[in-house]
């Protein structure tokens, strides 16, 4: 009476063949991220030691390190964090928590998600006439982190208003009731709240900033700059640039080197999206609703 | 604000229509609510109780396309008056929602976040104050044997039923006159129902309570006056025992009996 009938075991058949076929896209999602991981620890890993972090490159950059590529890249980084975070969070906190559902609003969301959509290269002319050349700052990490930062604000402000909407409506209604205005009802509550996901968000940011090439390319990255960045007027290398040089524009460079350089500038992307996501957990832990 | 004039009634609402929209949600509401008791608001899903508790408080204005004519009158003050600040309003109304939502911190920090917000930016505030404040607010509510060992503690970890105490608890150290309820019990137990009712009826004298409630032996038992709403107007008010138990109208009494609902 129980037993499977033709039909069942037909839908069984359709549901293995399915379940078979996601299984394998997912496997086949991890093997290139394997790969490319897996080549660069075998052939750049050999490069890796102190002295390959902590000195600068010496014979036309086919020998020595990468210390003024690592620091020219956390300039950059962190200035254009400086100039992105509080424009991105301040602007988050406008759409979500003030702004009223009006054509005026959707535009600007709409804009926000096309200026993620522009291509690297076109955020690098852009600040090159815009930030080099109108603004004449000239090649240097300030023009170069602020491309960085107008290129990286979507992200900073999709991920803001999508955790400062993640935190739930009761508990803005609350503190209304109690008589906060807005703005008591964003310090005390909603930003208590929606820190984590803020700051994820910022972290998924630099690890994005730290590896892109384009837009620093006309901006601020030199192919070789024989002292450390002193100042933002400054020029500098940079991982991702120094790494597009020596690979395409410079010959006799030892394999190891290039992939040495790669194996750096990737852990660097995979440290931060890990603490990124160790912290998302650490703070998850930590609410309770 | 100036204080007008007061009458015996709490809350006064005269030709009050509201729309969402282009939809009417409310249709020349008059209603008097005395001051000092329990009025209960029953009525079928969708028939503008909520509406009406969330007009008397302004809160409903969040939504931001509501339109109001009429007028509503709260201890005599025109609550839609030029020279009314919403946080003085919300500070002598307080609002209890269907789920209880305290803040995502502690038992102490939710009974004193208004009290801080309000207080603490006009003078300073003692620890004894606070913790005067916090006790009594908490015994009020029935609420301060269960939770005074665990004070700092996170308000979310308490039972539903704790919760909702807490979030009228909350309410109470900035001084509200009116208390306004929507469905305070429906996300409780039989058991949690009967406690909140129970500390419900205790405020009652102290604070003009307004409860909307679906439960229409809750209606019954705990409030004094009966509002009975049907399709945005308020078709029959009066002593709770007399609406149940001779209605005026037949559509009070068809709901009553169960016939729609």
């Amino acid at each position: 009476m129980f037993g499977a009938t033709a039909l069942n075991r037909r839908s069984y058949r359709s549901q293995a063949v399915a379940k078979a076929a996601f299984f394998l896209m997912t496997v086949a999602l991890v093997i290139p991220v394997l790969i490319i991981v897996g080549t660069l620890v075998v052939k750049g890993g050999p490069a890796i030691s102190w002295e390959f972090l902590f000195t600068p490159p010496t014979n036309n950059m086919t020998a020595g390190g990468i210390l003024p590529a690592l620091v020219g890249t956390i300039w950059l980084v962190v200035v254009a964090l400086l100039a992105s975070v509080p424009v991105g969070v301040a602007a988050a906190l406008y759409l979500s928590e003030y702004a009223p559902d009006n054509i005026l609003t959707r535009a600007i969301n709409l804009a926000i998600i096309n200026l993620a959509g522009v291509p690297s290269i076109v955020h690098a002319l852009f600040g090159f006439g815009a930030f080099v050349l109108f603004f004449d700052m000239g090649a240097s990490i300030l023009a170069a982190s602020l491309t960085l930062a107008v290129m990286t604000l979507p992200v900073v402000i999709v991920a803001t208003r999508e955790s400062l909407q993640a935190v739930p409506l009761a508990f803005r209604e609350a503190c209304w009731n109690m008589g906060a205005t807005r703005w008591q009802t964003i310090r005390k509550v909603v930003l208590p709240n929606s820190i984590s996901g803020i700051l994820t968000g910022v972290i998924l940011e630099v690890s994005r900033t730290a590896g892109e090439t384009a837009p620093i390319m006309f901006t601020g990255a030199a192919a070789y700059v024989a002292f450390l960045p002193q100042g933002v007027f400054d020029q500098t290398m940079a991982l991702s640039y120094h790494l597009y040089f020596i690979a395409t524009q410079q010959t006799g460079v030892p394999e190891e080197l290039t992939f040495g350089v790669a194996l750096v500038l990737i852990s660097i992307v995979l440290l931060m999206n890990a603490v990124s996501i160790g912290f998302r957990v650490y703070l998850r832990g930590l609410k309770k609703w | 604000m100036a204080d007008g004039g007061r009458g015996d009634y709490a809350i006064e609402t005269r030709g009050l229509n509201l729309w969402y929209g282009d939809f009417q949600a409310l249709f020349d509401v008059d209603l008097g609510v005395k001051q000092g008791i329990i009025t209960s608001m029953i009525g079928p899903s969708g028939c503008g109780k909520t509406t009406l508790l969330r007009t008397c408080n302004r809160i409903i204005e969040r939504l931001g396309y509501v339109r109001t004519t009429g007028s509503v009158t709260v201890l005599g003050n025109d609550i839609f008056g030029d020279d009314v600040e919403l946080v003085q309003v919300r500070k002598k109304i307080g609002m209890v929602f269907q789920r209880p939502n305290p803040l995502p911190i502690s038992i102490r920090e939710n009974v004193l976040f208004g009290f801080r917000l309000h207080e603490a930016r006009l003078r300073k505030i003692t620890a004894a104050e606070e913790h005067e404040v916090l006790e009594s607010s908490l015994r009020q509510v029935l609420l301060w044997d269960t939770v005074k060992d665990r004070l700092d503690k996170p308000a979310t970890g308490l039972s539903l039923e704790e919760q909702q105490k807490l979030c009228i608890a909350r309410l109470l150290p900035v001084k509200p006159e009116v208390l306004l309820m929507d469905e305070p019990c429906s996300a409780l137990d039989p058991a949690g129902t009967e406690a909140v009712e129970e500390m419900i009826w205790r405020l009652r004298g102290e604070y003009t309570i307004l409860v909307v409630t679906h439960n229409m032996a809750q209606a019954r038992r705990a409030s004094d006056e009966c509002v009975f709403m049907l399709l945005g107007r308020i078709i029959e008010h009066g002593r709770t025992e007399e609406v149940f138990l001779a209605p005026e109208c037949q559509e009070t009494a068809d709901y009553i009996e169960g016939r729609y609902g």
